[in-house]
């Protein structure tokens, strides 16, 4: 198959090939580029010091905000955090710490299984184990069904960050007399701290952008919220009702929610990115 | 072991659990709160097309051939573009692209789905008509593509998930790349293979791990719910037109769960949950047992893809 003769075609279609892979990588971008430049330029001009501060108004009023959908994330993605952070770093240390044992690897198979589940059906369970036990929506369900999002990228997160501590770190706390859970919380966990933040701020900027587990559990409030057992407004579900809806000063409201839902995203990732540099480069890695 | 020491295995041992107990609660309460749907209808419920709110007769189908035909639709455009990224990135890129490429992919993966979705809605979808007005009659006449140039629509949908997949499964392809031992790629290359012919090598090498990052895509696909919700037209139809507006599970879900007003309808939308669990459920655990075989036998190394519990 190999032999000098044929080394020409062989080397054009080599030539092909880099070119072909480099195209996709060109196809990829420009929907990003495409998306990015028709959010900016639809959303800046509608995002306007009213847009923060002032709640919806009525069809056919024009201007009005997202300022009750703005505090409603904010309290829905806090309530997520409160519930996932514990639980998901936690058991990101008992992965850690114990990662031979068969509950551990059913633990992992349940959070990477979470981590797949859609995250319409994370809403209709938390729609089943909170809003109809309450019998109303509520930010609490809205809530639990981001923190159910959460928990399994924490868990692997701490998990896999737990991991890249040195072991003599460990070792070198146990020898001195630590126990176990001294050890963990004074010395393994501190040292990978920023990439846990690291990580709960990705998580936290992913579930800001999530609709799906809202539709049916925190729903939609025109008013300023601030109650857990009312339901409540979010930018995500804010921006689906107005882009579907056939009001044009409601599409412009919609395209400045986007802008500012990418902003977020931008903005964490961005950070997320400059921290995990500088712990690399902490770790001579 | 010190009795300080078990306490603090139980105690985060408890923690852990929660994420076991979080799994079995949803296909537990999957399961039971949709019986009345499951016991009146049986079998029926995924067969028949028919579904009328009103006379108190449901039929998934459109809805499981929406889902299914959509994500297969958005795979054949996805995958060989993710995989020529996960190529280009791992392979063949000089390295300083590489740490930019790969954030500007994550970044399309961080995109929030609402954002595709207005985007599908505003400036997509009226691409999507002019094509389909565009189109000769000729080609009309197939019935792949049939139907009235909408915008809204199959192919709208498809495109739109294929843009949501790509980074997805480009960005475990690369993984699973990089579990390839560099000696595959030297050992082409020393017997005189282009690079083409050493990619191709190490791709063979890694096939198993790259199926398994295409169905992990696929799974990723089926229960995306807001920019397919937004552009695929929202009407229960099983058709094979790409011009056609269909619909799928989740987007059902997005759209009537709020409107169910009687416990058989609600039941029946939370059995079309339970079906799209399951079947997320299979092709994710499908896709990681391929990931997880195809890393064992790359190296002992460990890898963030897989689940390194099944070492043990």
């Amino acid at each position: 198959m190999i032999s000098a003769r044929t080394a020409t075609p062989r080397k054009v279609l080599s030539a092909l090939f880099v070119a072909a892979c480099a195209l996709c990588v060109a196809l990829a971008l420009v929907p990003l580029a495409f998306v990015l430049f028709f959010v900016v330029s639809q959303g800046i001009q509608s995002l306007t010091v009213e847009f923060f501060t002032h709640n919806p108004r009525p069809v056919g009023e024009p201007g009005g905000g997202m300022a009750n959908a703005i505090v409603g994330t904010l309290i829905l993605t806090a309530l997520a955090a409160a519930m996932a952070v514990p639980i998901g770093v936690l058991s990101g240390v008992y992965l850690a710490e114990y990662p031979g044992s068969r509950f551990a690897s059913a633990v992992r198979f349940a959070a990477d299984t979470l981590n797949g589940v859609p995250s319409i059906v994370i809403g209709v369970f938390a729609y089943a184990v909170v809003v109809l036990p309450l019998r109303h929506f509520s930010t609490l369900a809205g809530g639990f069904a981001l923190g159910v999002m959460m928990i399994p990228i924490i868990t692997r997160t701490t998990e896999e960050l737990l991991l890249l501590v040195p072991n003599a770190l460990r070792e070198g706390a146990l020898a001195l007399g630590a126990t176990r859970a001294r050890a963990v919380f004074t010395v393994i966990v501190p040292a990978a701290l920023p990439g846990i933040i690291t990580g709960v701020v990705l998580a936290l900027a992913r579930i800001a952008g999530e609709t799906a587990p809202l539709l049916f559990t925190s729903f939609n409030n025109r008013f300023f919220s601030t109650s857990l057992v009312q339901p409540i407004s979010s930018i995500t579900v804010q921006v689906f009702t107005y882009a579907i809806s056939p009001y044009e000063d409601w599409h412009r409201q919609a395209w400045a929610g986007a802008l500012v839902l990418v902003t977020i995203v931008l903005v964490c990732s961005m950070a997320a990115r400059v921290a995990a540099a500088r712990v690399a480069n902490i770790r001579g890695r | 072991m010190r009795s300080s020491d078990f306490g603090f295995r139980v105690a985060v041992g408890a923690f852990a659990a929660a994420l076991l107990l979080i799994v079995v609660a949803i296909a537990v309460t999957l399961v039971n709160d949709s019986t009345l749907s499951i016991q009146k209808f049986g079998l029926r419920f995924w067969g028949t097309s028919n579904w009328d709110p009103v006379a108190g007769e449901f039929g998934a189908l459109p809805f499981i051939w929406g889902t299914l035909y959509s994500s297969v639709l958005a795979l054949l455009i996805a995958t060989p573009v993710a995989l020529g990224i996960a190529v280009f990135i791992s392979e063949l890129c000089p390295n300083a692209l590489r740490a930019p490429l790969i954030f500007l992919t994550e970044l399309l993966a961080a995109i929030p789905s609402i954002v595709y979705g207005l985007w599908g809605i505003f400036v997509l979808v009226p691409a999507v008509r002019t094509v389909e007005t565009a189109m000769p009659e000729s080609l009309r006449a197939l019935p792949l593509f049939s139907g009235p140039p909408l915008g809204v629509g199959m192919f709208a949908a498809a495109l739109i998930l294929a843009v949501m997949v790509v980074p997805f499964t480009s960005a475990i392809a690369r993984e699973v790349l990089r579990t390839v031992p560099p000696s595959q790629r030297e050992g082409a290359f020393a017997l005189g293979a282009t690079r083409f012919e050493a990619i191709r090598a190490a791709m063979f090498y890694a096939r198993t791990g790259i199926i398994g990052a295409v169905m992990l895509g696929f799974g990723r696909a089926l229960g995306e719910t807001m920019a397919v919700t937004m552009v695929i037209g929202n009407n229960p139809q099983v058709s094979l037109s790409l011009f056609a507006p269909q619909y799928t599970m989740a987007a059902v879900l997005a759209n009537e769960f709020t409107e169910a007003a009687d416990a058989l309808y609600l039941a029946a939308l939370i059995e079309i949950g339970l079906v799209l669990f399951v079947i997320t459920l299979f092709v994710n655990m499908l896709s990681r047992g391929l990931i997880w075989s195809m890393a064992r036998q790359a190296s002992p190394r460990r890898s963030v893809l897989v689940p390194r519990g099944a070492e043990a």
